[in-house]
Parts: C-alpha cells; sequence; structure tokens
C-alpha cells in the first residue's frame, strides 16, 4: 500500500498544460528523486501535490485518503509538508518564528524546535536574526527546517541545491540524509544529477509534462538520464 | 502657555485618531484592502452601543463590552464572505465593496435609527466632562487621557498578539507571503477573517470614544475615515503598527494648534501637515521598510 | 537535423491594428456622436439637461479609468479639479471673460495646475497615492471654501449665465459638454494608440520590467494625470453649467471619487467602453430611484457588492474576457500570412 499515489495528473497555467498524464505511487519510506529540465513541469506537480495547485484532472491519494481538492493548509495536517522553490522564507520574521510558525500541534512526531536545531546547528546560533539576513545555505536550511517541524509524512523538496555554494549543497545534503535516515519518505526535484543520484533510491525523469524515463539507482545509467532528460532520444530523424 | 495644553490636547485627540486608524492598518498592513467603508463600521458600533443603553442603563465602557463579540463576528463573516472574494478578482475590487458596504450602511442606519445627531455624553457620565487640572496653564480632559490610555493598550496588545503569540506570528507570515504560508500550513483565509474581525471591533471601539467625546449621526463615516487614513499615512506605510498611532498624534497635534490659530483652520492644518509629511524623502514618518506587520510592497498596476 | 529538400516558406506575421470588427464600432461610434449633437433640435428641455448630466458622468468615468484602468494609478481626489474647473470659471466669469470661454480657460487651468500636483503624488503608489490624492483635494475645497469673493461656504452661481434665456443656455452647455466629452474620449483614444498606449499597458503590467526595457514610467502617468486633470477641469465647469449653483463641500465632494468608482468597476476597468456603460447605468439608477430616498441609494450601494462579488470585471470586461471580441481598435493583432518563397541559398533549414 504506497503511501502517496498520483493517477493520470493534469496540471495548467491558465491554457498551458504543465503536466500531461503522471502517474507515480511512493511507498512509505523511500526517497524518489524528480528531475528534469526547466520548464519540465516538476515544480508544479510538487505544487500540486502539496495542495497548492488544483488539477484539472486525476487523483492525488495520500495514505488511503483522496486528497486531489484538499487545499495546501489541510495537506500539511494530513502529512505533507513541501519545502518550496527558492526556499520562501517569512524575511521579516527572525529563524526561530519561521520554524514555530510551521509548528502542527496536532502531529506528533520526533521533529520540535530543539531537534530541529540539533539536525541543523548552523541555525542554533542565528535563532534571532531575521531571516531575510541569511546567506542562502542557512536560508535552506531554515526552510527545510520549517517543514520538518510540522512532523511531516512525506517530505516534498524542491530544488534545494539551487543558488547556493557546493559547500552549502554538501551540508544540506548531509542534514537531508539524517532525515532520510530516519525513514522519512521524500520526493524531491533536484536539477544536479549526482545528488539526485546520489540520495534516491528511484529516479524519474519528466520531460515537458510527462514522466519519460523511470527506474532504481542501479538499474540507471548516466547516459540514459541524460538522453532522457534532454529528449534526445526522440525527435526528428529524416 | 496655552501651546502645551494645546499640544497635550492634540495628543490625547490623536490616541483618538489613533484608534479609529488601527484597524485600518492592520487590514492594509495584512491584506491590501483599502476599506472604504471602516469610518462607517465605527459609527455602527456607536450604534449598537446606543442601542444596547437604550435597553440597559449603564455606562457605554460597560455597553460596549458585549458589542465587541458581536463587531468581531461581524468582521469576520464581512471577510470571510465578501472581502475575500473581492480579493481573488483584483486589488481594485475591495475598494467598489467596501464602497457599496459603506453606503448600505450609512443608510440602513438611517432608516433603523433617524438621521439625528447623538451623542453618548450624557451616558458616560462626569467622565466625558471633567478634567485633571495638572498646572495652573495645563489640563487633561478625562476622556482624552482615557482615550489615548485605551489607545496604547489596544496597539500594545495588538502588536504583542502579532509578535509573542502563534496566531500572530501566523498573521505576520501571511502578510509576507500568502502563498507559503499557507504551503506550511496557516488557514490564510481564516486569518484573514480573524484580522478583519479584531480591525472592525477596534473600529467599534473608536466609535464608542467618538459617541463620548463628540456626536454622531448615520453619514458620520466618511469624515473620519479620511482621518484615520491620513494617521496611517503620516505614520509610514513600511512601519510597525505603532506607525498609525504616531500619525494619529501628529495629526490631532497639527489640527489643534490650527484651531487655535483660527477655530476654521483646524482640519485643513492636519491636511497641510500630511502633505508635508507626504512631501518629504521617506514620505512617511517610521517608512523604514523593515519589521512589523505593514510593508510597502510594490504596486503591482490594477488587475480587471 | 532533417535536410532540408529547398527553399522553405517562412511564416511571417503582419501586424494589424483595425478588425471589421473595430471598424464598424468606431464608424458606429462616430455616427451616435453625430445623432448626439441633434439632441437639442429634435428632443427639448429636460431632456437635454439630463443628457448634459449624462455626459459630465461619462467624461468623469473615462478619466478616472484612464489613471486607475490604464495607469494603474487608483485617484480619490479627481474631485479637486471637477470644483476647480468650476470656481475658476466662476472667477474667470466674474473678471469680464465671457462665460462659455471662462469654461474652457478653466479647463486649461486645472490642467496647469495638475502639473505641480503630479510632481507631489506620483511619487507613490497604492495607498499613498489614493489618500494622497484625497486629501489635496480636500485641502483645496477648505481653502476655496475660505474666499468670500467666491460665495465662501455658502456657495456660488454663474450669474452670467443670466445673459442666455433658458433654452438656448441649455442647448449651448449640451454642445459644449458633448464637444469636451468627445474631445477627451477622442484625446485618450489617440493616446492610447500611441507608442505611449503600449507603455502605459507595460507599465500597468509590471513596472520595474517596463522601466528597464526604457520605458519612462513616471512621464507615461504623468501624462495620463494631466489628461485627467483637464478633463476633470471640463467636467467641473460643464458641472457649474448644467447645475448653475455650487458650494464647495458639494463641488469638491469626495462622492465624486466614490461615483466614479462605481461607473468604471460596473462598466469594466481597463476597458475603453466600460466607463461609458457605466455612465449610463449609474445615471439611469439616479435618474429612475432617487424619488425613493435612501432606499435608493442602498440598491446603489447594492448593486456595488454584487458587481464586486459576481462581476468583478464589470460589464465590458466581462464581455471582453468570454467573446474575445475587441470593439475599439485599441490592440495590436497578428495575422500569419503566407510570405512568398526565399531566394535559392538565402536562408533555408540547409542542415547542420
Amino acid at each position: 500500500m504506497s503511501l502517496l499515489s498520483v493517477e493520470g495528473l493534469e496540471l495548467r497555467h491558465g491554457l498551458l498544460e504543465a503536466v500531461r498524464g503522471v502517474d507515480i505511487a511512493i511507498a512509505e519510506g523511500e526517497t524518489v528523486a524528480l528531475v528534469g529540465a526547466n520548464g519540465a513541469g516538476k515544480t508544479t506537480l510538487l505544487r500540486a501535490i502539496a495542495g497548492a495547485h488544483r488539477p484539472s484532472r486525476g487523483r492525488i491519494v495520500f495514505d488511503g485518503r483522496d486528497i486531489t481538492r484538499l487545499r495546501a493548509h489541510d495537506c500539511v495536517r494530513m502529512g505533507i509538508s513541501l519545502v518550496p522553490e527558492g526556499r520562501r522564507l517569512f524575511g521579516d520574521l527572525t529563524v526561530e518564528e519561521n520554524l514555530l510558525v510551521g509548528a502542527q500541534r496536532r502531529r506528533g512526531g520526533h521533529w520540535t524546535l530543539e531537534t530541529v536545531l540539533e539536525a541543523f546547528p548552523m541555525l542554533a546560533r542565528l535563532r534571532e536574526r531575521r531571516a531575510k539576513t541569511l546567506s542562502g545555505g542557512e536560508q535552506q536550511a531554515t526552510a527545510i527546517g520549517r517543514a520538518l517541524i510540522a512532523n511531516p509524512r512525506l517530505l516534498l523538496l524542491d530544488e534545494v541545491s539551487l543558488g547556493l555554494a557546493p559547500l552549502a549543497v554538501d551540508a544540506v545534503y548531509e542534514s537531508l540524509a539524517t532525515v532520510i535516515a530516519q525513514g522519512a519518505t521524500v520526493l524531491l526535484v533536484e536539477q544536479d544529477l549526482t545528488r539526485a543520484v546520489g540520495v534516491a533510491e528511484r529516479v524519474v525523469c519528466m520531460l515537458e509534462g510527462r514522466f519519460v524515463l523511470e527506474g532504481r539507482r542501479g538499474e540507471l545509467t548516466r547516459e540514459q538520464i541524460t538522453s532522457a532528460y534532454f529528449g534526445l532520444s526522440r525527435g526528428a530523424a529524416a | 502657555m496655552t501651546w502645551i495644553n494645546d499640544i497635550v490636547q492634540g495628543i490625547t485627540l490623536g490616541g483618538f485618531y489613533g484608534l479609529l486608524a488601527c484597524g485600518l492598518a492592520l487590514m492594509f498592513g495584512l491584506m491590501r484592502i483599502i476599506n472604504l467603508a471602516h469610518g462607517d463600521i465605527a459609527v455602527l458600533g456607536a450604534y449598537l452601543v446606543f442601542l444596547l443603553l437604550e435597553h440597559w442603563h449603564v455606562s457605554p465602557f460597560i455597553g460596549i463590552l458585549p458589542v465587541l463579540p458581536v463587531m468581531l463576528l461581524l468582521g469576520y463573516l464581512l471577510q470571510r464572505t465578501m472581502l475575500e472574494r473581492s480579493l481573488r478578482s483584483g486589488l481594485l475590487v475591495p475598494l467598489l465593496t467596501t464602497f457599496g458596504l459603506s453606503i448600505v450602511i450609512q443608510n440602513l442606519l438611517e432608516q433603523g435609527f433617524s438621521p439625528d445627531v447623538r451623542s453618548l455624553g450624557e451616558n458616560a457620565g462626569s467622565i466625558a466632562t471633567s478634567s485633571w487640572q495638572i498646572t495652573s496653564k495645563l489640563s487633561i480632559s478625562t476622556i482624552g487621557a482615557l482615550t489615548l490610555g485605551v489607545a496604547i493598550v489596544i496597539f500594545g496588545s495588538l502588536q504583542w498578539f502579532l509578535s509573542r503569540t502563534q496566531p500572530g506570528r501566523q498573521m505576520r507570515a501571511t502578510a509576507q507571503d500568502p502563498d507559503t504560508a499557507e504551503l506550511v500550513g496557516i488557514d490564510s483565509r481564516a486569518v484573514y477573517g480573524w484580522a478583519t474581525a479584531i480591525a472592525v471591533a477596534i473600529a467599534a471601539v473608536a466609535g464608542m470614544f467618538l459617541a463620548i467625546r463628540s456626536t454622531f449621526f448615520p453619514y458620520a463615516g466618511p469624515d473620519n475615515l479620511i482621518f484615520a487614513f491620513e494617521a496611517v499615512v503620516i505614520g509610514g506605510l513600511g512601519s510597525s503598527l505603532w506607525g498609525a498611532l504616531l500619525g494619529g498624534i501628529v495629526l490631532g497635534v497639527a489640527q489643534t494648534i490650527g484651531g487655535q490659530i483660527n477655530p476654521e483652520y483646524s482640519i485643513l492644518a492636519g491636511h497641510l501637515v500630511f502633505l508635508l509629511v507626504l512631501a518629504s524623502p521617506r514620505g512617511g514618518l517610521l517608512t523604514l521598510g523593515a519589521g512589523g506587520i505593514a510593508r510597502v510592497r510594490s504596486a503591482r498596476g490594477v488587475s480587471a | 537535423m532533417s535536410a532540408a529538400a529547398g527553399p522553405v516558406e517562412a511564416p511571417r506575421a503582419a501586424v494589424q491594428r483595425w478588425t471589421r470588427v473595430s471598424a464598424g464600432f468606431s464608424s458606429g461610434f462616430l455616427g451616435v456622436i453625430a445623432l448626439m449633437a441633434l439632441v437639442p433640435v429634435a428632443l427639448g428641455g429636460n431632456t437635454v439637461q439630463e443628457m448634459t448630466t449624462l455626459l459630465t458622468f461619462v467624461l468623469m468615468a473615462v478619466m478616472w479609468n484612464a489613471l486607475a484602468g490604464y495607469g494603474g494609478l487608483v485617484s480619490v481626489g479627481l474631485q479637486a479639479y471637477i470644483g476647480l474647473g468650476a470656481y475658476a470659471t466662476v472667477w474667470l466669469a466674474s473678471h469680464s471673460v465671457s462665460p462659455y470661454l471662462a469654461m474652457v480657460i478653466a479647463t486649461l487651468f486645472c490642467g496647469a495646475v495638475s502639473v505641480p500636483l503630479s510632481f507631489l503624488v506620483l511619487r507613490f503608489r497604492g495607498a499613498q497615492f489614493a489618500i494622497g490624492t484625497w486629501v489635496v483635494a480636500e485641502a483645496i475645497g477648505i481653502y476655496v471654501s475660505f474666499d468670500s469673493s467666491l460665495g465662501a461656504g455658502t456657495g456660488t452661481s454663474l450669474t452670467q449665465l443670466d445673459a442666455y434665456s433658458q433654452g438656448p443656455r441649455e442647448n449651448y452647455t449640451y454642445w459644449m459638454t458633448l464637444g469636451m466629452t468627445v474631445f477627451f474620449v477622442g484625446a485618450l483614444f489617440v493616446l492610447l494608440r500611441s507608442r505611449l498606449g503600449s507603455s502605459l499597458q507595460a507599465i500597468r503590467d509590471d513596472e520595474e520590467a517596463a522601466a528597464s526595457v526604457g520605458v519612462r514610467v513616471v512621464a507615461g502617468k504623468r501624462v495620463l494625470f494631466i489628461l485627467a486633470g483637464l478633463g476633470c477641469g471640463a467636467a467641473g465647469a460643464m458641472t457649474l453649467a448644467n447645475i448653475l449653483f455650487i458650494e464647495p463641500t458639494s463641488i469638491f465632494s469626495v462622492n465624486y471619487s466614490a461615483y466614479m468608482i462605481f461607473m468604471v468597476l460596473v462598466g469594466g476597468l481597463g476597458t475603453f467602453e466600460g466607463p461609458i456603460i457605466g455612465a449610463i447605468i449609474f445615471y439611469v439608477i439616479q435618474n429612475q430611484f432617487s424619488s425613493n430616498g435612501t432606499w435608493y441609494l442602498v440598491a446603489l450601494g447594492a448593486t456595488a457588492i454584487a458587481f464586486a462579488l459576481f462581476l468583478p470585471r464589470g460589464l465590458w470586461g466581462e464581455l471582453e474576457a468570454r467573446t474575445g471580441i475587441r470593439f475599439m481598435p485599441l490592440g495590436y493583432r497578428l495575422r500569419a500570412s503566407k510570405a512568398p518563397p526565399l531566394r535559392d541559398g538565402a536562408g533555408g533549414g540547409a542542415g547542420p
């Protein structure tokens, strides 16, 4: 019984079709990486799962419940948390306030303010700082912490490495490894193929709104993924 | 030195303007809504207290207490039914909604209560008329001091609520980024509902003070509305909530001093000080662009 | 990559500004104006006065829409110019200027006043702009009310118009109002079809982006601001000529702005035709129902709320959105046309 099941999902931006019918099932404890070029529809898909984008067709089933029409804040209460692309912290709130604002009293669990600060030690001394004064890596850590503190059963991560220095990305992925080791179910969008394959058991490649490749870590070669990523195996051969 | 007396009087008048402006600043800071019915809502609050006092002969300060939960509910409903929907259609549509609401309130009040000018000063008893003599030249009216005191308490409580409580934190987060607020589990619609509820309830308190300090009638809303707006803008749109109180005080002092020069000049003096502050480099006294619930976001133009 | 078989026809697009629909509509529009000029001749008395009132509403609505719908500037202070236009006319006429000429000069005066004011308020957008314009209007109104030569608080009238008898006076006023309205609507039309029009669209959609491609944002807004000042000044002068007696609290009243908001939002913000429709609706409501006292006002308010909730784009806005029809030729359309084949050797997809 999968934790998350997406069936025939279609997502639009106005008249533009961003996601044209995708199916995926994620089991509890799995880590799945969603890769693809810009504009492939990855962010839209994550947002739809998180409840921030209403599907025009299809279903999203989470833990047996149909959550297709559920609004984002209700999805959080059900146990789905999204770390949005670009961090999107509340700039004028302090780090501590950013973390606390995501706390859901009704969901118990491992993650509290203290445990999050333990998992991201760099944040401990930044507690009182306004979020907009932080560096990219610090902001990313805060954003992940903010999602974790809701004790999600499904963690969605959108481009956590974007705009960060390599060292900062290392730090983020180290913390992520800890989170995954604790049994979290993770679906992450990642442009950096190496990182994606390094952390995920399953890789899905998306192109122009559709899944074009799917496989387990060991099964796929880099060449296969790259080819699917750019759509090289399609196109006119005269 | 009557000037000191005037300044003190102006400050207490500013307390009233601050109370009037508080709800407006909250709604604008959080939702970018310019509530054209805000003055009329304050007047409605005054009428509700009046209605209560017809059957229950107590001081308006007691009478306001049961009115507050009614106004909280009305504010919440106003947001969830009308303003929420208007906001989705574009930033200008709430102007039309609140304009319509303003007219409806004014005219329903006239139908229900007659156009007579009233006051609750008598019901308030000696508080409305007494004053403290501090020195031979300086006295403060009791009601003035009370208005200012209540304003400071309300502003302080609201600021504390925003900074130190979870719902307050959620409000500030929603003010910054409503989309991401939803993503972290905040029901932005409920947050907006509560903000409007609080704004309307505070407006009712301001209405009560209006009724005690001076007079009210069904069409008294718009005259007071412009003072509330002036207070908010003088205080600075990028400032914390206290800006509205500070702006109110500046306005009150300007009006009182202007009135000393010539009673006809009082309101004009307020307008001139407003324009002066607007013309200054920062465009507002506390415009810092940082902190608090009200932020200056670049206006994205008008969407139809 | 495929190898091309030969010359390729590249689709070209032609920019087209007039469609058959818009051409038809515009001619119809001109026809209506011609017909309207005949009103005083064909119909008489009361109708002429009522049509004058309607035209002033149209002018006000179009000007407010120019600022808010095309410039993104919500003004709550255009009544400043309405009042100034009226009072300037009184002042000029009392200084021996022929009344109808005074109205024209008063209009120009309002345009002149709007220039320095633009430097004060155009620094702002949003609420600061709105409240700023409102306070400016209030301040001017109070200031005028101090002037005893202009009747102070009790008001004044354009007595010089007594030189004309009622019938001709109403006709001249009507024609002047018609002329002014047509002029300003036409001026806005020309402005919007010019390069300024595209700049304004860009400003409305995203100011920073527009500025970054070289659009002179503040200059564009200033043009609209001055136009609105001129137009509302004219509306004020016409109102004076129509109702003959004015006093500061009513001619400088913020109710005018409230009515403009109603007319434009009910008709369709940011559309060219919308304000005209909205003015007609507002006029009809006022005319038909004002005898019902406060209930008419409640109905007006309820109408505003109903439109805001259910028809937020206004009547014309909804029409345009659902049918995609544009009656006035203000946009740009791309019509793909087949171009003749390119010469051999030039361009074409001849392989990598």
